[in-house]
């Protein structure tokens, strides 16, 4: 099969140039001129890739303009295509037409970068609310960070349906239970939902601003809080991404703790949110139950790690916590009872009928639609798209132990359930894998000097889907700039598009299949 | 259905007393807690969590205070959907811009007494955030506090604790 690059470069002849900042050598990276931007991406949407990401960065630092990218992926490539935006015209041109999954992305890269999308059909900010200065480019390197915003008069344009017999329902920021804020705008008609729009960026905290304050090593503290159910996969996301940037080699032992950690981690927000859906569908005894095992296990975290969701554990350079032949021993004797009863209440979830009876055809996310939204993770998973960066782009270990993948295609909530399911009990196995032969050795390297203007790339596959971090340095080797992009900011899209005809009391029970980052999503 | 009876049966009760604590201060309120609900709130206080801005590591452990082994129920501790039946907001942070405004109405719509617990370093005092163009740091920036517990994120039992100091203040 052609490679990513060479699709592009095919088409653009010598306007295409390699890039070798980008490390590490497995993920290619092109520069094109800005006018062939689109027309680039075009060849890669014929070849079935799919966009990953898109993001700006501001590099006047180094006397140049703006840069816009846009991260690709196919199999086991990742091609990432840059272009130059001069700082006297920004603007570029949009990839939504080819790419759906592109228009959020954009909105985002100009109302914090203050480049504007030419071709992008949705003008409307993202993130930014409507009461900012329409000035403020958080992402410029001439925004000062340190000053607070003054609010200014405005109003967010909502998509609305009308017609006879259409009413509206708003719900939140602050919602009825212990979550995150968002907004969600439906219009309904009698119990069936027309339509839902989501507005999010409430828990915006500045976190990609204020990565560029820190160093490197405080910056991993930062990724660990990014959100902060997925904080070993954010933690490693970012430690990948320096580590390739400045070509640190780590030992063994610290791939295979990370992995531990992750496989925790996804085990136990998988418990949760197994219980949390039962809880939704009113089968609350599933969700003590499933919420007993989480606890016992975070438990277990704390014991043998120090922190119940092993926060800071994963830094750049390796990991801080060790362990030793007791701690191995007490993470398997504590699986077999885990195995046991988790089969239990699983057989007690698919005896149910009542219980099948909502979760099934609910909120479903068809196959096509999955792959047109370009979604990752668990939501691509339970909607036929085979992708998981543990297997297609493995990091160490992962590309020396075996991963199997559930994937299935009805797309409902049921399904996303299903799905994890699955995944605990593969992740169990990996536990097993990892512990039977755990290298032995030092558990941490120090990183090698960051050379300036050098960036790195990294993907890894946390328990809701593909995490990428993308750092750059600055000219004496700060960090210039660090993207952060959590798997939610694409599945977010799949909500909108599953819930179209479901009722309104089924709302509940689609977000929770899906239970997106918010945190993560807003930075 | 026997399935269900046999799983209920064969787990019986897993919920645990909250441990005692080094400091004697909170000991002493520990032992009131249940009396103070009582007292206070008539048996029952209604609790409305804010998260505004958190990174969410908060929230997991304050769902984690409503699993079978905290079990906060049994002393009258309820969770509310509106600030309007709240007794006490249990707020995390750090408080961002976007989310200033829906904290200062949520304050607002909630009756006397009003108390407010910050929850988390970034609660407390902003953490790793800090106070920048999109976050105001510490909840005391924007609403008053009346009792803080640090922690990234608390544990369970932590929350707990601070959740009776704030009663017994």
């Amino acid at each position: 099969m052609i490679r990513l690059k060479n699709l592009v470069m095919n088409v653009l002849g010598p306007d295409a140039r390699e890039d070798d900042n980008i490390a590490p050598s497995t993920v290619m990276s092109l520069v094109v001129p800005r006018k062939r931007f689109a027309e680039a991406t075009r060849a890669l949407k014929k070849e079935y890739a799919l966009l990953a990401a898109e993001w700006a960065a501001d590099e006047t630092p180094f006397g140049r303009g703006y840069a816009v990218f846009a991260c690709f992926r196919r199999e086991q490539e990742y091609l990432v295509i840059k272009t130059e935006v001069p700082a006297t015209d920004p603007t570029f041109p949009s990839l939504t037409k080819k790419f759906a999954a592109a228009f959020r992305f954009e909105r985002q890269i100009e109302s914090l970068m203050g480049l504007t999308p030419v071709g992008n059909p949705d003008p409307r900010p993202w993130i930014k609310h409507e009461d900012w200065p329409a000035d403020a480019w958080p992402l410029r390197k001439s925004f000062d960070a340190r000053k607070r915003l003054p609010r200014v008069a405005g109003e967010y344009a909502w998509i609305r349906a009308e017609g006879d017999g259409i009413y509206e329902i708003p719900v939140g920021p602050v919602h009825a239970g212990i979550i995150e804020p968002g907004h969600f705008r439906f219009q309904a008609m009698g119990e069936a939902v027309v339509n839902l729009e989501e507005r999010l960026g409430y828990v915006h905290k500045g976190i990609e601003k204020r990565f560029e304050s820190l160093a490197w090593e405080e910056g991993a503290r930062l990724a660990a809080r990014v959100s902060g159910d997925t904080t070993v996969a954010h933690s490693l996301a970012y430690a990948r991404a320096v580590e390739a940037m400045t070509g640190t080699i780590i030992p063994d032992r610290a791939h295979w703790l990370r992995a531990l950690f992750l496989e925790r981690e996804r085990i136990a927000n998988h418990l949760g949110d197994l219980g949390a859906i039962c809880n939704d569908v009113a089968f609350a005894i599933l969700l003590y139950h499933f919420h007993r095992l989480k606890e016992s296990f975070v438990r277990t975290n704390m014991k043998l790690f120090g922190h119940r969701f092993l926060m800071d554990r994963v830094v750049p350079g390796g990991v801080t916590v060790d362990i030793d032949a007791a701690g191995i021993q007490t993470i398997l004797e504590e699986l077999d009872p885990l195995t046991r009863e988790f089969e239990r209440l699983v057989k007690i979830y698919d005896d149910n009928s009542s219980l099948e009876d909502r979760v099934r055809e609910t909120g479903i996310l068809r196959p096509e639609t999955a792959r047109d939204l370009g979604m990752v993770g668990i939501v691509a998973r339970a909607s036929g798209l085979n992708l998981d960066c543990r297997i297609h782009h493995p990091f160490p270990p992962y590309d020396r132990i075996a991963v199997n993948v559930p994937v299935l295609i009805s797309g409902d909530a049921h399904a996303r359930a299903w799905i994890r399911v699955e995944e605990v009990r593969e992740s169990i196995r990996i536990i097993r894998e990892l512990l039977k032969d755990m290298p032995g050795g030092r558990i941490s390297a120090p990183l090698a000097p960051v050379l300036p203007d050098r960036s790195g790339f990294a993907a890894v596959e946390g328990w809701r889907g593909e995490i990428i971090t993308w750092v750059q340095s600055g000219p004496k080797g700060e960090i210039n700039r660090c993207m952060v992009r959590d798997p939610s900011s694409l599945n977010w899209l799949g909500l909108e598009q599953c819930i179209h005809g479901n009722i309104v009391p089924d709302f509940p029970l689609c977000n929770k299949s899906f239970n997106q980052s918010y945190s993560g999503n807003d930075l | 259905m026997i399935r269900i009876l046999k799983q209920i049966f064969r787990t019986g009760i897993v919920s645990e007393p909250v441990p005692p604590v080094a400091d004697p201060e909170i000991e002493r309120i520990g032992v009131q807690l249940e009396a103070a609900i009582r007292q206070r709130f008539r048996r029952s206080m209604t609790i409305r969590q804010v998260d505004a801005g958190s990174c969410n590591a908060c929230e997991l452990e304050i769902h984690a205070m409503n699993n079978a082994f905290y079990n906060c129920e049994r002393y009258g501790i309820q969770f509310t959907a509106s600030p309007r039946f709240a007794d006490m907001l249990l707020v995390t942070g750090p408080v961002s811009h976007n989310m200033e405004i829906a904290l200062r109405r949520t304050y607002a719509a909630t009756p006397p007494p009003k108390i407010v617990v910050a929850v988390g370093d970034c609660g407390c005092m902003g953490g790793v955030f800090g106070e920048s163009y999109a976050s105001h740091g510490a909840i005391h920036n924007v609403i008053p506090v009346n009792v803080t517990i640090p922690g990234c994120p608390p544990t369970p039992t932590a929350l707990l604790q601070g959740i009776l100091r704030a009663i017994g203040q």
